[in-house]
């Protein structure tokens, strides 16, 4: 069991002690966190260990989840995709009304109570219309909902207006709403299975499993087999780059069963049988350690997306000390500071500008990736991100 | 008996504005809108984010001219502000929006964010919070500010002297009336908080302590 004390030997300086006086003026305060599932996501990930965390800062902290039909689900899951500017979904007023009336069914199941109650993203977002008159409501959005569609947005932006306050993980992933808009950026945590320390041996011995060797310089992405991650793209910036350096490209992701991503991964899958070098490696959901292990075999990490959250894998690779150059999408503007610890590129040309750049340079790469580590120590660990959470607590309940 | 002294940290709360300006025009017409918290956020609150890792420009209008927009010349005009001269907000608010204004008057077109970001205004909840044990005497106090988050020299040195009215910063203040140590309080109250890290300025109010705890042990 993970303790805040723990933090202290990752964390900068001060930070945990800051954390407890924090808490200090929270104590005996009840926050509780509702969510679409346990499950799947960024967002489920980080509960699992804030939520231990709040706990024993002395905060009384509980995660309900929100469930109901394969409708209830499907709806959902199709609101979220279009809020988030995603492919035309068609969201009927029957489905909606369902989405809703299973979520009055979902606020009579579940206890509610709280001073501080943080609902996560659109599964249960509609059940702020059944909070008690007692205790604040926020919504977390996780997603960036700037370019939501209209009829979507339409239907939630009512439901968002009822709460006392939202969050977002960035300024530009909100929106227009009569309510206050905090700003909270999500987190890494660094003692969990995908970023904790490895050693060497630990990291050649996975490598090994995966069929990953280590005779070259590893340029590696990790993201999903889709076209906002821009895979393809990649591959071709390996291309321009093989021309000069012979390294090896890694691409790992998890496959989804949808036709995009089965026709993206059947393309690098063509890209990779024409070339040894190219790796395709296709990871179950919960392949934490062996995401850490490349990410720490990895020479230079790539995050080429053109359409993007906030892409937390770019604070992953610098937290294990990787230069990353990504695409200048979602938060990834925010995390690589730009010729301090990384690039961002608008183009397959820029990016494998800037990978032959540092190639070129490995004294970049090491002080790149001691810039990055540092950076993501001060602004994308869980305590920082815990430190956020208790100052709105303070600031809203007291 | 004096009273002691309590160091006080921070946390930035931040909250985003419906405010944000995708050329320099709009950056002028919303920065004449905003609350005053926002100019504090963006100026001086720049401060105590801002690490030395980056490229430093003073405040987040400069950085964006710079970084997003691509117009060295408005960014170099605005990093030279020093919001601790301004003597106030509106005076600050005011010197921006001159030479932003100004800046526009010379040019046939106005510049704009092309592959950059927009500038989205934000303003900041600041929850105080007190950390180690009070000090008493100018040794304490020197013990307390060598360990201490360095939010603490922002609150202090940044927050108390702009937002909170108390003109001379809390430590020289503190030194001024408790200690008797009007000397020492008036070097700390001139040290220049612009345009350097929380680290430095920590460290220049450390050797002034030392060198007067050197003098009065002499």
């Amino acid at each position: 069991m993970i303790s805040i004390d723990d933090y202290r030997r990752v964390a900068s300086p001060g930070a945990v002690d800051m954390l407890l006086r924090l808490a200090e003026r929270v104590r005996g305060r009840r926050l509780l966190h509702v969510s679409g599932g346990r499950f799947g996501g960024g967002s489920a990930e980080i509960l699992h260990t804030l939520v231990p965390l709040t706990t024993e800062l002395g905060v009384e902290t509980a995660w309900e989840i929100t469930g109901g039909d394969p409708g209830f689900y499907a709806t959902a899951a199709a609101l979220r995709a279009a809020l988030d500017g995603g492919a035309e979904r068609v969201l009927t007023d029957e489905a909606l009304d369902h989405y809703v009336e299973m979520n009055r069914v979902n606020a009579k199941k579940l206890t509610l109570d709280a001073d501080l109650v943080l609902v996560h993203d659109v599964q249960p977002a509609t059940l702020v219309q059944h909070k008690a008159v007692q205790g604040r409501w926020v919504w977390r959005c996780h997603f960036d909902c700037s370019s939501a569609q209209r009829r979507a947005w339409t239907f939630l932006r009512p439901f968002v207006n009822q709460y006392d306050a939202a969050v977002f993980s960035l300024p530009k992933f909100s929106r227009r709403l009569g309510i206050p808009k905090y700003v909270i950026a999500p987190s890494i945590d660094p003692l969990s299975e995908k970023n904790r320390d490895l050693t060497a041996r630990e990291v050649t011995t996975i490598l090994r499993g995966l069929g990953v060797a280590q005779d070259r310089p590893i340029l590696l992405q990790v993201a999903p087999f889709t076209a906002a991650e821009d895979p393809l793209g990649v591959v071709n910036a390996y291309r321009l780059v093989r021309k000069h350096y012979a390294v090896r490209l890694v691409l790992a992701g998890t496959g989804d069963s949808d036709r995009e991503s089965r026709e993206t991964l059947a393309e690098l899958r063509e890209a990779a049988r024409h070339d040894p070098d190219i790796m395709v490696l296709e990871l179950p959901p919960d392949a934490h350690v062996q995401i850490n292990a490349l990410q720490r075999a990895a020479t230079i990490v790539i995050q080429k997306s053109v359409h993007e959250a906030f892409g937390l894998g770019a604070a992953e690779a610098m937290w294990k000390g990787k230069p990353v150059v990504g695409g200048f999408a979602g938060g990834l503007t925010q995390q690589i500071v730009y010729d301090v610890t990384g690039y961002t590129v608008h183009s397959v040309e820029g990016a494998a500008f800037r990978l032959r750049h540092l190639l070129n340079n490995p004294e970049l790469i090491a002080r790149m990736g001691a810039a990055g580590r540092e950076h993501v120590r001060r602004s994308f660990l869980i305590t920082r991100h815990l430190t956020d959470y208790m100052a709105m607590l303070i600031h809203l309940t007291r | 008996m004096s009273e002691a002294f309590q160091f006080i940290g921070c946390v930035e709360l931040r909250q985003a504005l419906d405010h944000r300006a995708r050329d320099e025009r709009e950056l002028l017409d919303r920065l004449e809108e905003v609350p005053a918290g926002s100019v504090f956020y963006h100026t001086h609150g720049y401060f105590l984010r801002h690490r030395p890792i980056t490229t430093a420009y003073g405040n987040d209008f400069a950085a964006w001219a710079a970084v997003q927009v691509r117009d060295q010349v408005l960014a170099e005009r605005l990093a030279v502000i020093n919001p601790f001269e301004m003597g106030g907000l509106e005076p600050l608010r005011e010197e921006l929006l001159s030479v932003i204004h100004d800046h526009l008057l010379h040019l046939s077109s106005v510049p704009r964010v092309e592959l950059g970001e927009v500038f989205h205004f934000q303003q900041s909840h600041i929850v105080e919070v007190p950390l180690g044990p009070a000090a008493s005497t100018l040794a304490e106090f020197r013990a307390g500010l060598a360990e201490v988050d360095s939010s603490a020299i922002y609150f202090h040195m940044v927050e108390a002297r702009t937002r909170l009215g108390r003109r001379s910063g809390d430590f020289a203040e503190w030194i001024r009336s408790e200690l008797s140590l009007p000397d020492l309080a008036d070097r700390i109250e001139r040290i220049d908080t612009y345009m350097t890290s929380l680290e430095r300025v920590r460290a220049r109010v450390l050797a002034l302590i030392d060198a007067a705890l050197e003098e009065a042990g002499g």
